[in-house]
């Protein structure tokens, strides 16, 4: 699986997405500016990273959304890639329209960081296939802005098409049914929260998000 | 020329920001504030020297990023110098 992580300016945790990523593939992901407008050819996959990109300016993930290198990520999207956001990434790729919906000031106001436990809600897609359904995983959350909305219509959508990916057993940051993570229409692009790069590794105190990247590099792998 | 957007949350969202502030406000003794939605100001200084055509350049630049129309309403005012 050839993978690129993009790097915006204030992005934080793209060398754990890459380390996550080569410890899965047993390849060093291509790290890829937000000024470059053309992606390495033959990826399979792109993760964008948390951080706080553009410092958050405007709102969370707006400025990154426009730059040059999300033209790219969005044709990739179209043309049927696996992208996986994490953070700031899923500001990202909600304000670039990957993924519907908005996420909002955390409804206690609060920067949250702390260990939370998420259900996996679906196992049917390249990034939860490691996983069972109704799975019970532990991942650390960072985040102000995680509090996600979505108007009716889109909910219904989101259950009825079984893209809700991750929800969290007990809800943070006041995210509308609890959703911590949701899946595109083709189910390869996910947006979550919760940090699974940061419990991939067991010095980092938690391993449960090796399995993500692990489902990943074996669905992946047959695609390459 | 100057434009000048305000961008508010739409009716329905909630606004954390804004409860908080009402809250204290009530602290405060205020007893009267009924509701506070908190709002972002947006000034630009233009080159355009026609308002209509500034108007309608400044409303393509908050539905592309200065605004979030999921959950974002916006107003624009075009002041001439």
């Amino acid at each position: 699986m050839k993978a690129g992580v993009i790097v915006f300016p204030g992005s934080n945790c793209d060398r754990d997405m890459a380390v996550a990523i080569e410890q899965a593939t047993g390849q060093k992901p291509a790290m890829i500016w937000h000024k470059d407008a053309a992606l390495p050819r033959g990826l399979d996959l792109i993760a964008i990273p948390g951080g706080f990109s553009f410092g958050d300016y405007l709102r969370c993930g707006a400025i990154a959304a426009k730059a040059p290198v999300m033209r790219a990520v969005a044709d990739f999207a179209h043309a049927g890639g696996h992208v996986l956001g994490v953070c700031n990434g899923f500001q990202v790729l909600i304000e670039a329209g990957l993924l519907p919906g908005a996420l909002m000031r955390n409804a206690g106001l609060k920067f949250i960081c702390r260990t939370v436990h998420l259900r996996v809600e679906t196992g049917d897609s390249a990034f939860t296939r490691g996983y069972e359904t109704g799975q019970i995983v532990a991942y650390p959350v960072a985040h102000h802005d995680g509090n996600y909305i979505a108007d009716a219509d889109t909910l219904a959508r989101l259950k009825g098409e079984d893209r809700i990916a991750f929800t969290y057993v007990e809800n943070p940051n006041g995210a509308t049914a609890d959703i911590a993570g949701i899946l595109s229409g083709n189910r390869r692009v996910l947006g979550m929260m919760p940090h699974p790069e940061r419990a991939a590794d067991p010095a980092l105190g938690g391993t449960d998000g090796k399995a993500l990247f692990a489902g990943l590099a074996a669905a992946l792998e047959r695609v390459a | 020329m100057r434009a000048r957007v305000y961008v508010t949350l739409r009716n329905g969202v909630l606004d954390p920001q804004g409860e908080a502030v009402r809250h204290a406000l009530g602290t405060l003794g205020f007893a009267g504030v009924q509701g506070v939605r908190q709002g972002k100001l947006i000034d630009l200084t233009l080159s355009a020297t026609d308002p209509k055509a500034a108007e309608a350049e400044v409303a393509q630049m908050c539905e592309k990023l200065l605004a979030n129309t999921v959950i974002e309403d916006y107003r624009i005012e075009v002041l001439a110098e």
